[in-house]
């Protein structure tokens, strides 16, 4: 190493740190090792620019010890891009997080196949940081990007669990979201905050559990005739120990995804996961641990596990195939008895010969173990203690001296879809673990009494990333506060006039129900079947029914009606030309269209709702299905309030899940409102109204109509957007609601 | 007595069917035919039931007239009605008559698939009067000695609209089928379809695999009857997973999930 003089490259890099000296040789040395002559010089470059930036030593150092190694892996056109995307990165207000970006490289260089997507990796970070990155006057940037440190801090354990397109997405949804709010924006790229958390579980690739648990449960159910409870655990924040499945009375833990692998998709893991838990619990019974060495019960728990994994095969054949795919073949030569404790090698070894009947080993005692555990399993399911007796024997005979040794041989010897079998062990000594001196305190339950229900989360949908936000509004529902029922009446008999015109349309308004009447001596058809056996009769003499026609009547509705009212803060407004407020009015035509459809007998429910940003959507019951048009109704609607604003996408969705629940065949749901969608929290208008829009898509796929009535005279300009062409109605005289809304009701119902 | 008498030959079994016993079946419906008793034979499709009374119908030496219920039905169906020809109007017995003139074995198949009003006509049959009133044609028909009255039907898809009245399940004693047990039915299979016995039992295998998701998602699990189908399309040369995906499979659901439990459990049993 002396031999080299290092001080021509000593001078090449401009860089006069201190800290610098104690490391350059080690790291030029490691250079030219990696890097031809033009990669050593464009390396000393990159570092001297680095050096330049004026963050002290730190990112130079990193850069000079990790650079040859990632150039290595990813060709060393990465080296004056890293350089470059430092520089860039130090002119900007981001200098505090370059050590962070720095650091997070050589993770990313290992996570990322090629340089193609390190470039894409890194140009993914700057549009983060552009994004985030904020100006007080306009034109330059001054604000340095508050969750870029995080962001990068994190890399690691993301792009552990996340593709190049999966962070991407992730990002995006926290550049959308949390631009406008640093210390959100900071949890989120901490991966603190819940739906932070949320977008990372879907963005994961692999096959999630949540996705499959039908087919999971179908699988143990069919093909196993056994029904369990499933709990899955998480492989993405145990980096040290990875948890293994196992299974208690409680239930199976299962891992909460699997990649594919080997050819095998991840459903199939589970299915292999599963078939060799169900194959324990058909075949395995317990055992008293403490007459067993550690060694010796490996060794039981090897042999167990493919003592049950043949009675499987057995029945079903095809699972060999599954399980070899997935069960590592350790190679015989790998492991070295003098160095180093070969116990687990030789078990997976075994396990795999018990495996594969093809496999080549010809280590004496294998075979001839192998050969002994068939002939066991010839003739008989054979039990655990028979096979344990097996094990402890293998143990006895192949037992080494290095066995003991610390430096065990773990290469190709985990078999990760066997479960860690606890079930096989009784212990006789209880542990004190748990050893509470006395109960723990049950957790207190309040004795409040609740106000209304528990919220209830609706997602939303954000037509930007084309996605739903999960669990992103709360909605808390109550019954609707009341007041004096007499005003009601009061109301109505002001509208008595309207109120009998309304009455005449009503006798008029056909029910839907198309019925046939047979058996009419008088009819619009002739009901050829009757008419036949009335002609034979007449032929045989006997006396013919004359009732020979048919005709058809309209008979009973079923339609049910839910009524959501808009109840926000403009409903306060007095309209120009009108003296009385939009609330008023709203008051009377409710009122009036309630005793309509009382009249008409339909289910009829009428909720109102408002909402103080996505935290706080208010949901009021007012008129249930099952209350008649009484005074407790009349008392809420005359105690109809205004307040707050209009996020109407969670209303819809609770609405209709009420709806949703009616026997009807048809279902309404009418929609009164004053204006646009709107929240305080909101500041892109055409979000709510695409949101809502999606809301209308989904009550419909759910075969609920909607038509929206809007006393907004400007609603043309986005009504349209959400109900659809002719879902909606513009009430241009809001003087004249209490006359239109019925009207319209029996229009849409006949 | 109408002048065109039934050909009764056509309604007579002339070859042995193959009916693998499951219990004392046999020596029960002997002894029900032996006191003209009616019986109604109830379980899940395709599990034999109409195999069952073909057999005893050959067993016995009489005629099997087998009529397959639905909802149009209606009672003249069963008893017979005038038709219209050129020279006037011709009475024609109905099935349910032809039987009970000819002394045959009457199987009403899938019972509770008929309207309950249809369904009462066969009442006077089924007691001590054993008589049918055609009331159209004003006679009264006295059934023969050897006719006997059999119904079947699944209780598996009963809904609550289609159940059979109390007064007419009391007349009648009952014989409950179900899927035999792995060794007959795979012998069944196998002598159904002429396939080996090995891969007879692994299609009931397959079988079992779905009859244990009955009520999860499949009304029925995989029947006998499709079982041999299965085996039939192995038989003509297709290969063994896809005769089972074909046969077994894509009948009886178009659930996805269940789909792939089953395809991967024929992929797990044909290894």
């Amino acid at each position: 190493m002396n031999a080299i003089d290092f001080s021509p490259y000593r001078q090449q890099l401009k860089c006069n740190f201190s800290r610098i000296e104690d490391v350059f040789e080690e790291c030029i040395f490691d250079a030219l090792y990696h890097l031809s002559p033009q990669g050593v010089e464009r390396y000393l470059e990159g570092a001297s620019l680095v050096c330049k930036i004026g963050r002290g030593f730190e990112p130079v150092l990193i850069y000079l010890e990790e650079i040859p190694e990632m150039a290595n892996r990813l060709g060393e056109e990465i080296i004056s891009e890293v350089a470059d995307a430092v520089w860039r990165m130090s002119r900007s207000p981001n200098g505090v997080a370059i050590p962070h970006f720095m650091q997070c490289l050589p993770e990313a260089s290992r996570r990322l196949c090629c340089d193609e997507q390190m470039r894409h990796f890194i140009k993914l970070i700057f549009t983060m940081m552009e994004a985030t990155t904020k100006s007080i006057h306009g034109f330059h940037s001054t604000i340095p990007s508050p969750g870029l440190p995080q962001l990068l801090q994190q890399i690691p354990h993301l792009l552990n669990q996340l593709s190049l397109e999966g962070l991407k997405n992730w990002i995006d949804y926290g550049i959308r979201n949390y631009n406008n709010h640093p210390e959100r924006q900071r949890d989120y790229f901490s991966l603190q905050s819940a739906d932070s958390k949320a977008m990372l579980q879907r963005e994961r690739h692999g096959t999630l559990y949540v996705d499959n648990e039908r087919k999971l449960d179908l699988y143990l159910r069919g093909l196993w005739q056994l029904q369990d409870h499933f709990i899955p655990y998480s492989l993405g924040f145990d980096e040290l120990r990875k948890p293994q499945p196992y299974f208690d009375p409680v239930g199976i833990r299962l891992p909460d995804l699997y990649d594919d692998r080997n050819g095998v998709s991840g459903i199939d893991r589970y299915r292999a996961l599963l078939a060799h838990v169900a194959a324990h619990k058909r075949w395995s019974s317990e055992i008293f641990v403490d007459n067993f060495s550690p060694f010796q019960r490996v060794a039981i728990e090897t042999f167990e596990d493919s003592r049950v994994e043949y009675l499987a095969m057995r029945h079903f054949p095809g699972l060999r195939q599954l399980w070899l795919k997935l069960h590592p073949q350790p190679d015989e030569n790998d492991c070295h008895p003098e160095q180093e404790s070969c116990i687990r090698h030789r078990l997976a070894m075994l396990s795999y010969a018990l495996l594969n009947p093809q496999h080549n080993y010809q280590n004496p005692d294998i075979l001839s173990y192998v050969e002994k555990f068939h002939a066991l399993m010839a003739n008989s399911d054979s039990s655990l203690q028979e096979i344990a007796n097996l094990a402890v024997s293998f143990i006895a005979r192949t037992r080494r001296q290095q066995d003991q040794a610390p430096n065990v041989y773990f290469k190709d010897t985990e078999i990760d879809y066997r479960d860690d079998n606890r079930h096989l062990w009784i212990f006789i000594e209880e542990s004190d673990d748990e050893d509470y001196p006395e109960q723990p305190e049950k957790r207190r339950v309040s004795d409040d009494k609740l106000e209304g229900l528990p919220p209830r989360h609706y997602p939303e949908w954000d037509y930007q990333s084309k996605s739903y936000k999960p669990d992103w509004v709360s909605l808390y529902e109550s019954m609707h506060p009341s007041a004096n029922s007499a005003d009601i009446d009061t109301l109505l008999a002001k509208h008595a006039a309207l109120a009998k015109r309304l009455k005449r349309i009503l006798d008029l308004l056909k029910p839907q129900y198309f019925q046939r009447i047979r058996y009419q001596e008088e009819g619009s058809d002739l009901d050829l079947d009757i008419a036949i056996r009335s002609l034979i009769d007449y032929r045989c003499g006997s006396q013919p029914d004359p009732r020979i026609n048919m005709s058809h009547i309209h008979n009973g509705r079923s339609i049910a009606v839910t009524l959501l009212l808009d109840l926000s803060a403009s409903l306060k407004e007095v309209p120009d030309g009108c003296e009385q407020s939009i609330l008023e009015l709203s008051q009377e035509a409710v009122s009036l269209l309630a005793w309509t459809i009382d009249q008409l007998g339909d289910p009829f429910s009428i909720v109102g709702f408002h909402s103080d940003t996505r935290h706080n959507v208010r949901f009021y019951h007012l008129k249930g299905f099952s209350e008649s048009w009484d005074d407790n109704v009349k008392g809420r609607i005359a105690a109809m309030d205004a307040g707050f604003s209009t996020r109407m996408g969670a209303a819809i969705r609770h609405a209709a899940h009420y709806l949703e629940s009616q026997q009807s065949d048809k279902k309404l749901l009418l929609i009164l409102t004053d204006g646009e969608p709107s929240d305080i929290d909101i500041n892109d208008a055409q979000y709510l109204i695409q949101d809502t829009h999606r809301a209308i898509e989904e009550i419909g796929a759910k075969g609920i109509y909607s038509h929206c009535i809007t006393l907004d005279k400007k609603a043309d300009e986005y009504i349209a957007d959400i109900f659809g062409p002719n879902g909606y109605t513009v009430v241009d005289h809001v003087e004249k609601l209490p006359e239109k809304l019925p009207l319209l009701f029996t229009s849409l119902t006949s | 007595m109408s002048n065109n008498q039934p050909d009764i030959s056509q309604y007579t079994i002339s070859q042995e069917p193959f009916y693998e016993p499951q219990g004392d079946e046999i020596a029960l419906y002997g002894a029900a035919y032996a006191a003209r008793l009616p019986v109604m034979v109830k379980g899940p499709t395709g599990c034999g039931k109409s195999r069952f009374i073909e057999y005893m119908a050959w067993t016995l030496k009489r005629p099997l007239i087998t009529v397959a219920c639905n909802e149009d039905m209606t009672a003249s169906d069963l008893v017979g009605r005038y038709l219209l020809d050129a020279n006037g109007t011709r009475w024609l017995d109905g099935p349910l008559t032809i039987a009970a003139r000819i002394g045959a074995i009457c199987y009403l198949d899938e019972i509770v698939e008929a309207r309950q009003d249809t369904t009462v006509v066969i009442h006077p049959l089924t007691d001590h009067r054993r008589t049918l009133p055609l009331d159209k044609k004003g006679e009264l028909v006295t059934a023969h000695p050897d006719f006997q009255l059999v119904i079947s039907y699944n209780p598996g898809y009963q809904s609550l609209m289609k159940d059979l009245k109390q007064s007419t399940k009391q007349r009648f004693c009952g014989l409950d089928f179900d899927y035999p047990d792995i060794a007959t039915e795979a012998a069944i299979v196998s002598k159904e379809s002429g396939i080996d016995s090995d891969t007879a039992k692994q299609l009931v295998q397959i079988a079992h695999t779905a009859r244990n998701l009955k009520g999860h998602g499949l009304d029925e699990g995989i029947s006998t009857r499709l079982l041999v189908y299965a085996a039939n399309l192995m038989q003509q040369g297709i290969e063994k997973r896809a005769a089972c995906r074909m046969a077994l499979v894509r009948p009886i659901t178009d659930d996805h999930d269940i789909r792939d439990t089953l395809d991967h459990a024929i992929a797990s049993v044909f290894a």
